[in-house]
């Protein structure tokens, strides 16, 4: 047990969690490569028309993924955020920077992928839905993380005043969907059921399942790229990186 | 205790004599709502539809308006550093100047909403609510929005930066404000609404003088 | 396989524009993101050379 925790400690040190993140990617990036290929494999040539939606609903088998990833990202940058303010350790400043675009990016394609499937269903690019509408201010979340990290230079008061705003971030979540679910109901007219998922298939869930872990590896490799990058930039001074220049 | 009240006592004398600043406020506040008329037309029916949300993104914005001098002007002068290090507790002082930026920046808007509800042709007992909903909920606007001034404290674009930190965290006061009014409009109970808006109140006046602290403390290292 | 053609593969049955606008956009953004990230990564790299060197 208190070999593990000594192991854990080792690589919240910037030095030797670099190589360790260097060795990482290249397995991240492959499986991202296998299981998108794979999860586009079953969603457009395998799974089987939709009765009700036709075609449109393949739009599901990257919608889907993008909107729980946006959503899982920000929950892992809150988790780094209380382990940076709670244990002062520099890698989880850094990995919250680090998948602060990622998450603002799948938020993005969640909205745009969204708005693609709601016009041929609906007959209307923009619902007021409570989903919808939670992903938006999510993705606003988001924007303000960024924009709060990159007017700050100090990179020490860019971490942890962005780990606080992304703690306060998840903590409000739940009462903003709360809330805008509460206006949404009193609302009726407006909205239009998104609860009423369309019958799926087997297929259908499977694709979506390898396209999400796609996703998640995806998201992995490209955090830890970044991660990389940030720590070069940040500890361009410091000895180990001097030692370690040639690799 | 003490540095609350002291906080308060200060900053309350600072804005009295400087007027302009909550009366700025307060003006943008009556400019803005009676823009809105102007843009959508005078028709009564729709202006009493919308007012319950125009009045609450008013408020919403010129609470808004105050929240970078709250605690920038301080930092300036190393007043704020001095709070820091003084034994006092931070977030005493804190919620003394959260309290002030209310009575500055939200309590003539509450004051001046009947007024303006009026305008929109809401009707007499809707227009009391609307002081309800906005009496619980502008301190909340004050208690989150210190936290915005506080991670921003010092940095270029703070203004702008602030609200497109703080806006998002005000949707949940603005839905159950604004829906308060709306409902009574409806002819529907407000009770949830003002329930739901009063323990968020509760929780963030709790909570925010210690998270503000944190994020002054980050800001002056 | 459920298409009969590359015709009807292509146009979705009518629902092209919203499936391959929605795939596009993700496989636009997919491969941009790691191109920037791989941009920066070489700027640092072959900066860093000089750095230690002065």
């Amino acid at each position: 047990m208190s070999n593990s925790i000594i192991n854990w400690f080792k690589y919240a040190s910037p030095a030797s969690f670099y190589p360790l993140a260097g060795r990482m990617i290249p397995w991240f990036s492959w499986l991202a490569v296998v299981l998108i290929a794979s999860g586009v494999w079953l969603g457009l040539f395998v799974a089987p028309t939709d009765a009700q939606q036709s075609e449109g609903y393949r739009i599901i088998f990257v919608h889907v993924p993008a909107s729980w990833m946006s959503m899982f990202i920000y929950c892992v940058m809150a988790f780094w955020s209380a382990l940076g303010l709670a244990f002062n350790t520099r890698l989880s400043g850094m990995m919250t920077a680090a998948l602060a675009p990622t998450g603002a990016m799948f938020a993005f394609l969640s909205l745009w992928t969204g708005a693609l499937w709601g016009k041929p269903m609906w007959g209307t690019w923009w619902v007021w839905d409570a989903r919808l509408t939670s992903q938006l201010i999510l993705f606003f979340l988001y924007l303000g993380f960024i924009a709060l990290q990159s007017a700050i230079d100090d990179p020490r008061r860019a971490d942890r005043a962005g780990a606080l705003l992304a703690l306060v971030g998840v903590v409000n979540i739940p009462v903003i969907y709360f809330s805008v679910q509460w206006w949404n109901t009193l609302h009726q007219g407006a909205s239009v059921s998104l609860t009423k998922a369309p019958s799926m298939a087997h297929v259908m869930l499977e694709g979506m399942l390898v396209m999400a872990l796609g996703f998640w590896s995806y998201a992995i490799a490209v955090a830890l790229t970044r991660v990389r990058c940030i720590i070069l930039e940040r500890e361009i001074t410091s000895e180990w990186i001097k030692r370690n220049a040639v690799e | 205790m003490n540095g609350f009240v002291m906080a308060l006592r200060r900053d309350m004398v600072l804005a009295l004599r400087h007027k302009s600043e909550w009366l700025t406020a307060l003006f943008f506040f009556v400019i803005v709502t009676n823009l809105l008329p102007l843009g959508v037309g005078p028709e009564a029916s729709l202006l009493r539809k919308i007012a319950p949300g125009v009045l609450w993104i008013g408020a919403l914005l010129s609470t808004l308006l105050g929240l970078p001098r709250l605690f920038a002007p301080d930092h300036a002068d190393g007043t704020l550093e001095q709070m820091a290090l003084s034994p006092i507790p931070l977030p005493w002082l804190v919620a003394g100047k959260i309290v002030a930026h209310w009575l500055v920046c939200g309590l003539p808007v509450v004051l001046m909403a009947p007024l303006l509800g009026l305008q929109f042709d809401l009707p007499v007992r809707s227009l009391g609510l609307l002081v309800v909903s906005l009496m619980l909920g502008t301190p909340l606007l004050s208690a989150i929005g210190a936290l915005g001034a506080a991670l921003t404290l010092g940095l270029r674009g703070g203004g702008a930066l602030l609200s497109l930190l703080i806006l998002p965290l005000y949707i949940p006061a603005l839905i159950f404000g604004a829906g308060a009014v709306e409902a009574d409009l409806a002819g529907i109970s407000a009770q949830g609404h003002l329930s739901l808006l009063g323990a968020i109140l509760v929780v963030s006046v709790f909570f925010s003088p210690w998270v503000t602290s944190m994020a002054l403390r980050i800001a002056l290292e | 396989m459920q298409w009969n053609s590359w015709q009807e593969f292509l146009t979705m049955r009518g629902y092209g524009l919203y499936v391959w606008g929605s795939f596009g956009a993700c496989a636009v953004a997919m491969i941009l993101e790691p191109l920037w990230v791989r941009n920066r990564w070489n700027a640092i790299r072959t900066r860093q050379p000089r750095q230690e060197r002065s």
